[in-house]
């Protein structure tokens, strides 16, 4: 059966750690990240990718527009 | 199935959201967390779906949104304080073509502001305005304003408001609803994806409005955070919006095509 798989890629030195994107993904993707960016905010990443389907939640919700979101099927 | 990669699934083919291009690469000057982006975000959405960039003329209040001309990429004006709606009178009568907004937070729009918020709404200008009401005013440091709620501390009210001296909060939005010049009105959030999707489709519907011509103007309230001014992390502003901001301001369409909806 066909699966829906799919990625984001944050820009990391845009983002500004707020987190909003961490509860709004239904598959607990995204955590934010122990390092710092140039501004010291600490960026969203997958820290769980397997399990993003490309739903768009987390870069709907992001005030800022860093994340772009990608989905395939295999 | 073989394994899949990332590299497998970040492609430009499999592409589905990025950033639209009306928003410039400028990082926007918000606190983290902040509703205003995102409702710049969907605004700017909304006039590139339509295919109206060439056409639109926006105009900033003074606010945290004061700046909304560096991150809006299409035509701007910032007005004086609460003057967004004259200002956008006076383009659209100039250029009655031209699709007009006012981007405005409730010190700008429901304090210094009031006058020209209704009369604008009174006369049935046709124009759209988007109001993002934090219930403070952010930029100068989290002062009471007039939708600030019972019992809310900002830096004026450090005890929470007190309704006998300091007065109640102001519901602009039903109040200007009940004007015969306007079209639809409706009160929105940005803080969740489902809200988003749902206040995106909020202001196409106000856009669309004045792209056919509709006898008024359409107003779009988003009941938004200012987590710097309430002193709260950006996630635990948002739940305390749901559980303070959404009883007193709540959200949905009070007027459309004209007709009030009736309240439930
Ligand atoms: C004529 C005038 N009076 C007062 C001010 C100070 N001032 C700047 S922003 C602001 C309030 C903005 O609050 P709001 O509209 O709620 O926007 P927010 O910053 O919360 O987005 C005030 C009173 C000003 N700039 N000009
Ligand atoms: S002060 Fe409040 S309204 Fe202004 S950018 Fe910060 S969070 Fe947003």
């Amino acid at each position: 059966m066909a699966k829906i798989v799919g990625a984001i890629v944050v820009d990391e030195q845009k983002c500004k750690g707020c987190g909003i994107c961490v509860p709004a993904c239904p598959f607990a993707v995204i955590e934010l990240s122990e390092e710092v960016n140039g501004k010291g905010y600490h960026f969203a990443y997958m820290h769980y990718p397997e399990g993003c389907t490309g739903c768009m939640n987390c870069a709907i919700v992001c005030p800022d527009g860093v994340i772009t979101v990608y989905r395939t099927k295999v | 199935m073989s394994t899949i990669t990332l590299e497998d699934i970040i492609k430009p083919e499999n592409l589905v959201y990025k950033k639209t291009e009306l928003l410039t690469d400028n990082v926007m000057s918000y606190c983290p967390g902040c509703g205003h982006g995102t409702a710049h975000r969907i605004t700017m959405e909304v006039i590139e779906e339509f295919d109206l960039e060439e056409k639109t003329i926006g105009i900033a209040p003074v606010g945290c949104s004061v700046l909304a001309y560096e991150f809006m990429n299409i035509d701007m004006i910032q007005a004086a304080h609460g003057r967004a709606p004259a200002v956008a009178t006076g383009i659209k009568r100039v250029y009655p073509n031209k699709i007009v907004f006012s981007y405005q937070g409730d010190g700008d729009l429901a304090a210094i502001g009031t006058a020209e918020t209704i009369h604008a709404c009174n006369r049935g200008e046709r124009i759209v305005i988007i109001f993002i009401n934090n219930g403070i005013y952010g930029m100068t440091g989290g002062q009471m304003a007039p939708t600030t709620l019972p019992g809310m501390i900002s830096s004026t009210s450090p005890y929470g408001r007190v309704v006998e001296s300091m007065g109640n909060p102001l519901k602009i939005t039903e109040l200007v609803a009940q004007l015969p010049g306007t079209y639809f009105v409706t009160r929105q959030a940005v803080h969740t994806p489902a809200a988003v999707r749902r206040t995106k489709r909020a202001i196409k519907k106000a856009f669309e409005n004045q792209l056919t011509n509709k006898p008024g103007l359409s107003f779009v309230e988003i009941v938004s955070n200012c987590n710097s001014g309430w002193k709260m992390t950006p996630v635990d502003s948002n739940i305390w919006m749901e559980e303070n901001m959404f009883p007193y301001y709540p959200l949905g369409d009070i007027k459309v095509d004209g007709e009030l909806v009736k309240q439930k």
